[in-house]
Parts: C-alpha cells; sequence; structure tokens
C-alpha cells in the first residue's frame, strides 16, 4: 500500500496548522513522510504537548522538601511518605473516547493511569475517580443518553479495577447540564515504592536494547491523542476507532512482570505506551536520555496482518511498554515475561544521535529529531478574555422555600445524593488497606507493606467554577484539604486535572489561566506541591463548552491508626459542635440551583487563613482523641452535611442554630467556606472547648446526637424535624430509582 | 514459634486477592503461607490451599473454567483426595466447582451488576474444619465483591447439600433471618458457601481474609482461619 501525498487538506486532517507545518519543514529541512506528519500531528496535539497550557502550567508550586520526582518530569510525581517509602500518584482525563463509547473510554482511562503509576516503579494500591454527567432524571432523549453514558462510564471503570484487583475506593459524581454530550471521566490511581526503585522514563546508555513488552498492537485507538484535542460534534461517532479497547487481565500481567523486572538491576529505563503509543514513547525516552532511539517497525508484535508502519506507530493499543534493557540481562526480560505469558521482542537500540529513527525493514520511515517532538512543540500563548466577576446574588429576588421539603429534595439531587449504586459496582477493598468506605470525606487506605496510613479526596465544584474561576479553583483545593483534616489527615500533594473547553476562545482561556491561578494559590496556602495532573481542552458539545472543571485530588496522611475519624455520628448523648461561623450568602450554592433553577451569584469567598486555622484546630482536637466524628459543610449546606452524618448508626440529632431572624433557607442551606460539623462525647466538652478555645476558631456547641432517629433543627423562631429513614431514603433512593426505574 | 500451619496460596495469572489471603493467614500466630504460581505442580508439604479471589485468566469465559487446566490444578486435585484441607474463596470458589472439586455452579448475580458491600452470612453448620471455632446460627459480617456469585444446582445435588450438612454458609440479614431480601446475588436458598461431601474442601463467595482486622471493618472472617488451624493442629497431633 502506498502513502498518501502530503497535501495541505492532508495536513489540516492531521490538526497542523500551516504555521505548525511550517515548522516541521524546518526542522526537517524536508517535506515530511506520511509516517513524520502523523507523529508530529500527535505529538504536537494538546494531549501530548500542551501547547496551549503549559506557559499557564508553569504558574503551579511543584518543589518542596518532600518532592522526590516533580511534575512533568516523569510520568507521574513522586512524594517522600517518610522511613524509605514513598507514593507516586496522577490523575487523567478519558473524557472524549468516554463520550463516543463510555465503557472502553473509561476502562481504558484507568488503564492508563494504572501504568502511569507502575512505571515509575510504583505497585499501584487505590483508585478513585471524577465523573460528570448531563442530567440524569427525566424521560427527554438527551436524560436517557446521559444514563447510558453514566451506566456505561461506571461499568467501564468497575471492570478494570475489579479484574485488575485494584479497589476504587473515593471519587465524585456531579450531574450538569453542561456536561451533556461531553461526559468528564477524571481517572486517579496512587502506588507506592521504596525510593530506591524509582524508576525513570529515559532511554540511558548508548548501545543498550530498547524491548516492547505487553499486549500486540491492533488498530484500535488510532491517533486518540490528536482526536482528545478536538472539539466533539456529532459526527464523532466516527471517530469510535479512536477509542481503545482495554484488557485488565493483561495489564494485570503486565503489572507484575514489570514490576518483578524493575525488582531486577536489568532496567535502563521505562515507558508506558499511553496517548500516541509507540510514537511517544520513543521520543519522550530519547528525549529525556539525551540520546535517540532507532526501532524496527517488522520486529514489533502485532496482533492483525497488513498493518502499516503508519498504524503501527500511531496505534494506542492497551497495556504496552517500552523497556531499555541495560545491554547483556536480555535473558531476565525473556524469562520474566515468558514465566507471565506476555509478549516481548526486542525492537531496536538506544544510538547517540539524538535522532528517533523507525526503519520497516530497510527502509527508514522516520527520522525526526526526538527533542524537537518531544520538547520543542510549538507554544501558544492564547488570548483570554476580560471578566467581570459576578454580581452577589440579590437574596431578595430568591424567595423563601420550605426547609422541611427542601432538605429531602436535596438529598435526593443526583449530585448530592449518595453514590452506593456507583461504588457498590467498584471491588472497593480488595488489598486489603480500605479503612473507611466510599461515602465519607475522604478515603482512608492502609497501605500493609509500608505500614502507612494514607487519606485521599478528590473535589471540584463546577458550579463555583463557572461564576468565578478562581474562587471556585481556590475552594477545590481548601475542600480537598477540608476533607482530609475531617479524616484525620495532613495534605502531601496534589495532582489535578483541568478539563476546559476550547482554549481558542477566550472566554474558555480566562478560565483556564483563572483556575491555575486559585489552584496555585491554593497550593500555596496550605504549602502542597502540584505533582503533576493533566490537561483536557476542547471539552465542547455543539451546545457549548463544558463548566470549567478543575479536578483537584489531594493525598495526605494519617499519624496514627487512632486519628481516624468518620462523617457518621457514632453515640445518643455525644454533643455536636460547629466549628466555623455560617455567614448570608447563597450565590453559587446548590439550594439556589436544585431548588430555584438558578445558576448565578458569586460563589461562597474563601479565607485561607481562616481554613487553614480551622484544619488545624481540628487535627489538633482529633489527636487528642476528643472528636468522634466529622464532616464538612459543602453542597446543600449545613442541613445536608447534619442529615449525612445522622446516616449511618440509626441515630438522629436535636440542634438549635440560634441565628436570630435570619432567613432560615440561608441559614440551613448556603454554603459559606470552613465550616466542620463535629461530634464529642459529653464527657469530654470541657476539654473540646478548652483545646479549640486557644486556636482561635471560631465554635459553638449547636446540639446533640439523639437515639430517637429524628434530625430536629431550630433555627431563630423556626422548628424542623424530619425522620432520619425518610432523608436516608431520599438520599440513597434517588440514584437507583433513576437508574433501575 | 514453631509453624502450626504451611499454607500454599494460589497465584493463578490474574489472581488479585492471592496477597490478601496471605498477610491474612499470617496475622495467626504458627501460620506460613506462602504464594504458589500456577504452572507449579506439586503442593507436597502443605497443611492447608487456599485458591483466592481475582479474575483467573480475565474470566472473560465462565469464570474459573480456564484455570481449573492450570498446571497446579493436578496437585490440588490429589491433595483434595488426600484429605488435605483447601479453601476457594469468590474466584477460588468458582475454580473449584469448574474442576468439580465442589457441586453446582456460579451464575451472573441477579441484577447483572458487580455487587461489593458488606454482608451477614449465617453459620450453618459447625461441623467442618472451616467452621468448627464458631457456632451454629452464628451471624458474620463479612464483605463480597463479585459479578457471578449466584449458586445453582440441581435439585438432586441440592438435596444431597441438605441432607449431607454441606451448606455452611448462608446469606442472612442481621439477625440472621435467612430471607429473599438478604440474598445479594440470586444464589438458590441463599447459599453462601459450601463444603465437599468429604468436608475438607470449601468454597465460598464472600471474603473472609478481608476482616481479620479490627481497622479494616471488623474480625469476623478469623473464625473461619481459626477452624482451619485448629483442625490442622488436630490431624499432626494424631
Amino acid at each position: 500500500m502506498s502513502n498518501p501525498a502530503i497535501t495541505p487538506e492532508l495536513i489540516a486532517k492531521h490538526g497542523l496548522s500551516p504555521d505548525e507545518y511550517e515548522k516541521v519543514l524546518s526542522i526537517l529541512g524536508r517535506e515530511p513522510s506520511f509516517e513524520e506528519l502523523g507523529v508530529f500531528s500527535v505529538m504536537w496535539s494538546e494531549h501530548c504537548s500542551y501547547k496551549n497550557s503549559r506557559p499557564e502550567l508553569r504558574k503551579f508550586p511543584t518543589t518542596g522538601p518532600s518532592v522526590l520526582v516533580k511534575a512533568g518530569e516523569e510520568n507521574a510525581g513522586v512524594i517522600d511518605i517518610g522511613d524509605g517509602w514513598a507514593v507516586a500518584f496522577k490523575i487523567e482525563s478519558h473524557n472524549h473516547p468516554s463520550a463516543v463509547e463510555p465503557f472502553q473510554g473509561a476502562a481504558t482511562g484507568v488503564g492508563g493511569i494504572i501504568r502511569d503509576i507502575f512505571t515509575m516503579g510504583a505497585r499501584p494500591v487505590f483508585l478513585m475517580d471524577s465523573l460528570r454527567f448531563g442530567s440524569i432524571e427525566g424521560d427527554s432523549e438527551q436524560a436517557k443518553t446521559n444514563r447510558r453514558l453514566f451506566a456505561g462510564v461506571v461499568a467501564g471503570i468497575a471492570h478494570y479495577g475489579n479484574c485488575i484487583g485494584l479497589p476504587t475506593v473515593a471519587g465524585e459524581v456531579y450531574f450538569d447540564e453542561s456536561y451533556s454530550g461531553n461526559p468528564l471521566v477524571n481517572a486517579f490511581c496512587l502506588g507506592i515504592l521504596r525510593h530506591e526503585q524509582i524508576a525513570r522514563g529515559a532511554a540511558e546508555g548508548v548501545g543498550n536494547p530498547v524491548f516492547y513488552v505487553g499486549a500486540e498492537t491492533g488498530r484500535d485507538g488510532l491517533a486518540g491523542a490528536a482526536f482528545a484535542s478536538r472539539e466533539l460534534t456529532e459526527e464523532s461517532k466516527a471517530d469510535r476507532p479512536a477509542v481503545q479497547v482495554g484488557d485488565p487481565f493483561r495489564e494485570k500481567l503486565l503489572l507484575e512482570a514489570c514490576l518483578e523486572l524493575l525488582a531486577t538491576d536489568a532496567v535502563a529505563g521505562i515507558q508506558d505506551m499511553g496517548a500516541a503509543g509507540l510514537t511517544c514513547s520513543t521520543c519522550e525516552t530519547a528525549s529525556r536520555g539525551g540520546t535517540g532511539v532507532e526501532i524496527d517497525i517488522q520486529l514489533v508484535p502485532q496482533r492483525a496482518k497488513g498493518q502499516t508502519p503508519y498504524e503501527v506507530l500511531l496505534s494506542e493499543s492497551q497495556e504496552r511498554m517500552l523497556v531499555i534493557v541495560k545491554k547483556g540481562q536480555e535473558d531476565v526480560v525473556k524469562r520474566i515475561f515468558e514465566k507471565w505469558d506476555l509478549p516481548y521482542a526486542e525492537i531496536g537500540t538506544v544510538t547517540d544521535d539524538g535522532m528517533m529513527r523507525v526503519r520497516n525493514g530497510k527502509d527508514v520511515v522516520v527520522e525526526i529529531p526526538a527533542r524537537s517532538l518531544a520538547d520543542d512543540g510549538p507554544l501558544y500563548f492564547r488570548e483570554a478574555a476580560p471578566f467581570t466577576p459576578p454580581a452577589p446574588l440579590d437574596l431578595s429576588t430568591v424567595p423563601q422555600a420550605d426547609p422541611s421539603a427542601v432538605l429531602p429534595k436535596l438529598l435526593s439531587h443526583p449530585s448530592i445524593a449518595s453514590k452506593r449504586w456507583v461504588w457498590r459496582q467498584y471491588d472497593h477493598m480488595v488489598r486489603t488497606g480500605t479503612a473507611v468506605l466510599p461515602g465519607s470525606d475522604a478515603a482512608v487506605f492502609i497501605v500493609r507493606e509500608a505500614n502507612k496510613i494514607l487519606a485521599a479526596a478528590t473535589d471540584c465544584n463546577a458550579v463555583y467554577c463557572r461564576l468565578d474561576p478562581t474562587v471556585g479553583a481556590r475552594i477545590a483545593v481548601a475542600e480537598c484539604a477540608r476533607n482530609l483534616a475531617c479524616s484525620g489527615a495532613v495534605p502531601l500533594g496534589v495532582t489535578d486535572n483541568l478539563n476546559f473547553g476550547n482554549p481558542h476562545k477566550p472566554e474558555n482561556f480566562y478560565q483556564l489561566r483563572a483556575a491555575v491561578e486559585g489552584i496555585s494559590e491554593g497550593c500555596r496556602a496550605f504549602n502542597v506541591p502540584v505533582t503533576g495532573g493533566n490537561v483536557s481542552l476542547y471539552n465542547e458539545s455543539p451546545a457549548g463548552a463544558i463548566d470549567p472543571t478543575p479536578t483537584i485530588s489531594m493525598v495526605g496522611r494519617i499519624d496514627e491508626a487512632a486519628h481516624i475519624t468518620t462523617q457518621s455520628f457514632k453515640e445518643a448523648g455525644d454533643q455536636i459542635f460547629l466549628i466555623g461561623e455560617t455567614g448570608s450568602e447563597l450565590g453559587a450554592s446548590h439550594y439556589l440551583l436544585a431548588i430555584h433553577g438558578r445558576k448565578e451569584g458569586a460563589p461562597p469567598a474563601l479565607d485561607f487563613e481562616k481554613e487553614k486555622a480551622i484544619h488545624a484546630a481540628l487535627l489538633g482536637v482529633i489527636r487528642k482523641g476528643l472528636v468522634r466524628s466529622a464532616h464538612d459543610c459543602s453542597e446543600g449546606g449545613l442541613a445536608v452535611t447534619l442529615a449525612e452524618s445522622c446516616f449511618g448508626n440509626g441515630l438522629g440529632a436535636s440542634i438549635d442554630l440560634g441565628a436570630g431572624d435570619q432567613r432560615p433557607d440561608v441559614v440551613l442551606f448556603n454554603e459559606t467556606q470552613g465550616r466542620i460539623v463535629i461530634s464529642v462525647k459529653a464527657a469530654d466538652v470541657t476539654s473540646l472547648e478548652k483545646e479549640l478555645a486557644v486556636t482561635g476558631v471560631p465554635f459553638r456547641k449547636i446540639g446533640e446526637v439523639t437515639a430517637k432517629a429524628d434530625l430536629a433543627i431550630k433555627t431563630g423562631a423556626n422548628s424542623y424535624s424530619w425522620s432520619v429513614d425518610s432523608l436516608n431514603e431520599s438520599f440513597e433512593g434517588a440514584i437507583p430509582s433513576l437508574m433501575e426505574g | 514459634m514453631p509453624s502450626v500451619m504451611k499454607v500454599a496460596v494460589i497465584q493463578f495469572p490474574g489472581s488479585n486477592c492471592d496477597t490478601d489471603c496471605q498477610a491474612a493467614l499470617a496475622s495467626f500466630d504458627g501460620v506460613k503461607a506462602e504464594i504458589v504460581w500456577h504452572k507449579e505442580t506439586s503442593l507436597a508439604g502443605y497443611d492447608a490451599i487456599v485458591l483466592p479471589g481475582g479474575f483467573s485468566y480475565g474470566d472473560y469465559l465462565r469464570c474459573g473454567s480456564i484455570a481449573r487446566f492450570s498446571p497446579i490444578m493436578g496437585a490440588v486435585r490429589a491433595a483434595a483426595d488426600a484429605g488435605v484441607l483447601v479453601i476457594g474463596i469468590c474466584n477460588g470458589f468458582q475454580i473449584l466447582c469448574e474442576a468439580g472439586l465442589l457441586p453446582g455452579t456460579l451464575m451472573r448475580n441477579k441484577g447483572l451488576l458487580f455487587r461489593c458491600e458488606n454482608l451477614h452470612l449465617r453459620v450453618e453448620n459447625n461441623d467442618s474444619p472451616f467452621t468448627s471455632a464458631m457456632t451454629n446460627g452464628q451471624v458474620l459480617e463479612i464483605p463480597i465483591a463479585h459479578g457471578e456469585g449466584s449458586f445453582v444446582a440441581d435439585e438432586e445435588t441440592l438435596n444431597q447439600l441438605n441432607a449431607n450438612n454441606q451448606i455452611l454458609v448462608r446469606y442472612c440479614d442481621a439477625n440472621g433471618n435467612v430471607s429473599p431480601e438478604a440474598n445479594p446475588n440470586g444464589s438458590l436458598e441463599n447459599i453462601a458457601g459450601i463444603c465437599s461431601h468429604g468436608r475438607n474442601v470449601f468454597g465460598l463467595m464472600p471474603h473472609p481474609e478481608r476482616v481479620c482486622d479490627h481497622l479494616l471493618g471488623g474480625t469476623d472472617g478469623r473464625g473461619i482461619f481459626q477452624s482451619m488451624i485448629e483442625a490442622v493442629q488436630k490431624t499432626k497431633a494424631k
């Protein structure tokens, strides 16, 4: 089969602008081959090159005494957790594939992030995911499609995670019209390793053999990275071939084989084949190693007959790795991969000429300076539209809804309702480390081999980000930190997934820039480095861009098992305190959105100093053993928090908020930041008050846990009471009844 | 501490609860648990064998249907015939059924979804080397995590299982009532685990190894492993 001629149409089809093509010509000093055009196309896509976002990403704080591998250096960042142990973690999107093929799109998203972790030499230990879909309520075609996408994505994550044997321990799912047609699937993986086990993705050592290990290359996922860097349209369904097909069983074998191989002394460098497959892994390892890599396409294990070099180079077939082996130790690879019944092949060598050279037998089909592909891609400084901060909500325009009816409605709103239907499909206990089950503020996981207790949370309120991206991003970081504090943890590091619309549109680019600013401020405030992450742009459907969604995942450490704290009230008679103060704002709240149908106003303000003081105060009393439960206030406000704390142990609560003549809907449902509801043994109240008073944070007793399973709240002259069972029914029943009818 | 029980935990390609089982067993005094690769052909010297959970060979076909052909299975069968204790957990139970070491089979859950959650089991019969440390009617809280755990058998087999007291655990509610509501997967008669006619082979869908530590949701799984240890000690004392 002969290759097509390089025409302006072909160049445009490869997503290269005329300027970018000029750059290709000047790098090569000649016209590219068809294969080379494909290589430039994927390597210079946003997905691989971050050409639109890189100047912004440089603003993140990425250093710190605990950082062992920095953001951007390798496949994932690595953070010291003490005693010679470290964690590698990262979040990555698989949005576009999941939009056209939800099951495989989500499954391979999980597979990809797991490979990023074990490529670092780390044993993966748990997963989380952050998901967004359009509304799943009602009988519209759109709602049916959204339900299908939701069910497919959850099943895909379950398929991959359950089979490979990694627990999915936490996550978040939101439903909002802005994601109709463009769902978000962000998958997170964390792995554990000894400091000396950190593996590098560099092609070190001229003359070392280059091995291909893992599944055979097929035609699936052709040029997926380029596909992910376009807007979704009606025609995107035709891009299904750009979606990969996952095989978690193969990946489980690959994971075990690679970790066994990395435990030997045979490996000089290792890199997974993710986006842009063989192309990306060869030029990135060469670029990092300051070397060249030469491979022969004909030596690559292939699943289908008659594949062209172009197809083999650009395939995104899953479960494959590139391994640079120390010369003379080839037999180690052979022994281990034969044990695990996995394909492997020596496909090339490390060279000293800095070129990525691909042969098809005798013919050279690609010859490009590796560094120019990996590091010298185009860079764009996009225009950001000027932004006018939203006007604060005028409360007089919001009619007072009856709180008795509002609370069950909020609890049954799919974004707030229990996600048990989701996480019951995930094996969340395998690896026997899950100390706090999904559904709490943060996952808590005991890493057996390291004898360390980790906590992790993932958060982003995109409504806040839509209305004010800087504030929304600050809050996403603060909420993660707050969730960790509620579980008894101190934060160690952050990974982020920046999901935005087309960056060529100035209003979208403003959102990206502002969110990066907000995240950076947050990470500096909490003194946590960003250790890496992922950028997903072009999240648009014909109806427009998604709400900006800078998903934050934060990992923390709990010093002692006794400090692990959960959100449920524990015993009747325990006293309930509120740390933090409730303000009078209602803008951007879920109450306003779900009850009044309005996405407007200014998001709640965030004061980092107050927030930090509150987390520190909470941790202080947790470590003194005074706290029986802790739960932060987020979507749905204080009333939702109190209801959720009543669930689980068949208890109720009797609450008096005082609150004078403030509107009850504001007091119960507003989303003032920096608030945590804790419960304390009656005998410990004096000690707790003494400890908290010293910290200077605002706190007060608001009630007590009751044996009678009613939630009774007094605010000002108004009293409300709900049966906890009926609230729990609203909370637990909402998603199953939508999904199973 | 002298070794009172040496256990082989079989590692099939795709096993993923192998190290969990090993760690749970290692938390008992005097128990030595070793991972044994499925390509091995001998299990000489082991007092007990664990077939752990996971997705052997990906389980893209009927669960366990390929694993039963693994080289190690000859040794597992020989050990079972010789009276060595064999416990299959989740995928291990599926493999034992596929291998014919236990009767019946495991089908897709009713409702078709994978389910992972804490559930209650009632000990139906403590006259076995896997349940002797517990009492009849005792309620255990042990999680499940499977997509294909619906136990099915023909009527004659079911009658025999009942008649021979081979049904060791059933799904029940927190109060020990074996009810349809407490059945997570559509298993016949709420069956969660059965033993062989010779009582030395036990398969169950729930994961006792996940509840052997109070920090990880409880210790209700320990009774099963404790029973095995006591049985092995008794045999050795003879």
